[in-house]
C-alpha cells in the first residue's frame, strides 16, 4: 500500500496562544480499506483538551461511508470532550455522505451481561436437563397416544410410507450390517482360535461365536448401524422440515407430523431392526465357520453338528427380543432430536449429532438392563 | 467507491455479448446482449423460467455460460478462476431473493463478517459500521443483535442488503428486491434502491417483477423472452413498444394500474 491509499490525519499546529484554533488536516483515501491503520493511531494522538478545532477535508481524496463513520466519530467524541469542531473543505458529495452516516441513529452499545458463575450454569444446566427430559417423554407419551390412535383407525396407516422407511433403513442398510457382521464373527473367531487351541477344545469356537453374535453382538451391532445411519436421517429430515415450515404446513392442512413423520418411521423401524437381526446372526455365523474352518480345521458340517448343541432357542430369542426396542429408541430419539430443532442450519448439525449419541448411548444402556433381567429370569 | 467522482457515463459496468445457456437439451438464452452504464439503476424483467435469474448468475460468476462473454468492470469473468475474481468480488455486493443470511450468525454479525474478511478494521469499528449499514437499510437499530429466523421476510431482505452493501460496492445486484413484501415495505425498498444510488453513488442492477418497483426506481430496463432481449429502454419507451412479448408484460391490468400509479402527480 502506498502512502496515497491509506487515511492519514495530522495535527498541524499546537495552540501557540489562548483561543487559537488547532488545525488538523485529513488526507488520503478514507474508505473501508484504508482507513484501518488511522484507527489504531487515533486514540494515541495528543488531542487537546478543549479549545478550537478546525478540521480541513479538503485533501480527502475518496469517502465511503466506513471513511464517513470514522470521521463522524472523531468529531463527536472531540465534541463530547468539550472542544468547539469545524470542519471544513469537503467535497459536496463528502458532505452528503458525512450527513447521512450522521443522520442515522445507532444503538448505544449494550454492556455485555457478566458470564455466570459456576454455580449459576450448572443449575442452568441441570435445570435444561430436566425441562429436556419432560419434553422427550411426553413426546414419547404423545407418539404412544398417536399408535394407539392409529390402531383404532387402521385406515389412517400410511403404507406407502412405512414401506419406503422399510426400504431406506432396512433393504438399503442390507450389504453394510451383512458384510460388518460377518467380519465380526471372523474377528471372534480368530481371538477365541488361540486359546482354544491351547486346551485343546478346537470345537468350542462353535459356542462362542454363536452365542456372541446371536445374544449380544449382532443385535447391538445392527442397532448402532442403524441409529448411525437412519437415526441420523431422521433427525436432519424433520430439522430441516422444521426450518422451512414445513412441519407448520402439514399441521394447517390437518396432518399430525406424528402421523405422517414418526410413526411410520418408528412401526418400519420396529419391523425391520428384528429381521436384519436374525440376518447379522447368520453372516456372523457364517464368518466364524469360515475362520473356525482355515484356522481350526474345524468342517462346516462338524460346525453345524455342534451348532445344534451350542445353542438354545433362548439365546435365539434373547437376542431378537431386544430388538424391537432398539428400533424405538433409535426411532423416538432421531424424530424427537428433529422437533427440536431451531432455526438455523446449525441447530440442524447439533441435533443430528445428539441424535446419533444419545440413541447409542440408550440402546447400550438398554442392553445392559436386558443382560441383567435375563440373568434372573436364567435365560 | 462511495462518493468518488464519477466515471464517464459511456463506460459499460456490466457489458453482456452474445451469451448463450442451455440446460441439456432445454435452451435458457440464445443471445443475449446487454450493457449496464456506471450510476444507472438497470432492471431486467421477463416472464417465470425467462432465465432472468440465470444471466444474473452468469454474471456474479455462480454459473458459466455456454458460450459468449460477460465483462464486469471492463474484465471478462467467464472462466475466471476463484483467485482473480477475489478483486472484481469485493467491488459489487449482492441480495439474494431470500436474503441467505447466514442463520447461525446475528444480522450484525452477517456485515461484520464480510468486513472481518476482507479488511483489517479493528472489531469495535467493524461492529460499527455494520450498524451504520444496518441503519442505512431503514433497519430499526435493535435488529442487530437478533437472529435471522427472528426478523421478518422484509427485515430480512433489508439485512441482506446491508450485508451486500458492508464493503461499499460500487456495483450491486439485486435478486428480486420486492417479492414476498407486503406493498408498504415494497415501497420502502422502492425508495431505497433510489437513495442508495444517489447517496453512496451506486450502479445497481436488479432482477424483478414488480411493475411498481420498475416504474420507481429503474433507469432503463430490459426485457428477456424466448432466450432474447426483446426490447430495451426506459418504462416510457417499452410501454409504447410493439413487440408482442413485452405487450404482453407491461399492458396486463397490473401493468396498467403500476404505470397510472406512476403518473400520478406527486
Amino acid at each position: 500500500m502506498s502512502p496515497g491509499d491509506v487515511a492519514q490525519l495530522t495535527l498541524v499546529t499546537t495552540p501557540a496562544t489562548e483561543g487559537a484554533a488547532v488545525e488538523v488536516r485529513c488526507t488520503g483515501t478514507w474508505t473501508v480499506h484504508g482507513v484501518a491503520p488511522l484507527e489504531r493511531q487515533l486514540d494515541a494522538l495528543a488531542w487537546p483538551a478543549q479549545g478550537e478545532l478546525a478540521i480541513d477535508g479538503s485533501a480527502i481524496a475518496a469517502l465511503d461511508t466506513s471513511g464517513a463513520w470514522l470521521l463522524h466519530r472523531t468529531v463527536a467524541a472531540l465534541e463530547k470532550a468539550g472542544c468547539r469542531v469545524r470542519l471544513q473543505g469537503l467535497r459536496p458529495e463528502f458532505e452528503a455522505l458525512l450527513r447521512l452516516v450522521a443522520s442515522r441513529e445507532l444503538l448505544d452499545e449494550v454492556p455485555a451481561a457478566p458470564a455466570p458463575g459456576p454455580l449459576e450454569r450448572l443449575g442452568r444446566r441441570t435445570w435444561a436437563g430436566l425441562v429436556g427430559g419432560t419434553h422427550y417423554l411426553s413426546f414419547v407419551g404423545e407418539s404412544f397416544v398417536g399408535l394407539l390412535h392409529l390402531f383404532a383407525h387402521p385406515r389412517r396407516i400410511r403404507w406407502r410410507v412405512i414401506l419406503h422407511n422399510v426400504q431406506a433403513a432396512g433393504v438399503d442398510a442390507l450389504p453394510i450390517t451383512g458384510l460388518l457382521s460377518f467380519l465380526m464373527g471372523i474377528v471372534i473367531a480368530y481371538q477365541g482360535a488361540d486359546q482354544l487351541e491351547q486346551f485343546g477344545a478346537n470345537i468350542f469356537v462353535v459356542d462362542l461365536v454363536a452365542l456372541a453374535m446371536l445374544r449380544e453382538i449382532s443385535p447391538l451391532m445392527t442397532a448402532i448401524i442403524i441409529a448411525g445411519r437412519s437415526g441420523s436421517a431422521y433427525t436432519a429430515q424433520i430439522g430441516t422440515m422444521k426450518v422451512t415450515e414445513e412441519i407448520d404446513a402439514l399441521r394447517t392442512i390437518g396432518i399430525t407430523p406424528q402421523e405422517l413423520l414418526v410413526l411410520p418411521k418408528m412401526l418400519a423401524l420396529v419391523v425391520v431392526l428384528p429381521l436384519l437381526t436374525v440376518y447379522t446372526d447368520v453372516a456372523g455365523v457364517l464368518g466364524g465357520m469360515i475362520m473356525a474352518r482355515s484356522k481350526l480345521g474345524i468342517g462346516f458340517e462338524a460346525f453345524v453338528d455342534r451348532l445344534d448343541e451350542a445353542i438354545q432357542l433362548s439365546s435365539y430369542w434373547t437376542g431378537l427380543l431386544k430388538a424391537p426396542v432398539f428400533a424405538m429408541i433409535i426411532a423416538l430419539v432421531g424424530c424427537y432430536r428433529g422437533f427440536s430443532v431451531t432455526g438455523s442450519a446449525e441447530s440442524v448439525g447439533t441435533q443430528t449429532t445428539m441424535s446419533v449419541v444419545q440413541s447409542i448411548f440408550l440402546v447400550i444402556v438398554t442392553d445392559a438392563v436386558f443382560s441383567i433381567v435375563f440373568n434372573w429370569l436364567d435365560l | 467507491m462511495g462518493a468518488q467522482a464519477n466515471a464517464p457515463e459511456a463506460v459499460a459496468i456490466v457489458d453482456v455479448r452474445g451469451v448463450c445457456t442451455r440446460f441439456g437439451a432445454a435452451v435458457v438464452h440464445e443471445d443475449v446482449s446487454l450493457a449496464v452504464a456506471a450510476g444507472e439503476i438497470f432492471a431486467l424483467v421477463g416472464g417465470s423460467g425467462s432465465g432472468k435469474s440465470t444471466l444474473l448468475r452468469e454474471i456474479i460468476l455462480l454459473q458459466a455460460p455456454v458460450s459468449g462473454s460477460i465483462r464486469v468492470f471492463g474484465q471478462e469473468v467467464v472462466g475466471l478462476g476463484d483467485e482473480e475474481a477475489l478483486p472484481l468480488r469485493r467491488r459489487w455486493g449482492v441480495m439474494f431473493e431470500r436474503g441467505a443470511l447466514f442463520s447461525s450468525l446475528t444480522v450484525t454479525e452477517n456485515v461484520g463478517m464480510v468486513l472481518r474478511e476482507h479488511t483489517e478494521l479493528g472489531d469495535r469499528l467493524i461492529r460499527e459500521v455494520a450498524a451504520v449499514k444496518i441503519a442505512l437499510t431503514g433497519l430499526p437499530p435493535d435488529a442487530g443483535p437478533k437472529y435471522p429466523s427472528e426478523l421478518s421476510g422484509g427485515m430480512r431482505k433489508r439485512a441482506s442488503l446491508a450485508r451486500a452493501l458492508a464493503l461499499d460496492p460500487e456495483l450491486l445486484f439485486l435478486d428480486e428486491p420486492t417479492a414476498g413484501l407486503d406493498p408498504l415495505s415494497a415501497s420502502g425498498i422502492d425508495e431505497l434502491v433510489r437513495s442508495l444510488r444517489e447517496t453512496l453513488g451506486l450502479t445497481i442492477m436488479m432482477v424483478t417483477h414488480d411493475l411498481d418497483l420498475l416504474w420507481q426506481a429503474a433507469d432503463r430496463v430490459a426485457v428477456l423472452g424466448k432466450g432474447h432481449i426483446v426490447g430495451v429502454g426506459a418504462m416510457n419507451e417499452l410501454s409504447h413498444s410493439d413487440d408482442p412479448l413485452v405487450r404482453q408484460y407491461f399492458h396486463g391490468p397490473r401493468g396498467r394500474a403500476a404505470w397510472q400509479q406512476a403518473w400520478k402527480p406527486r
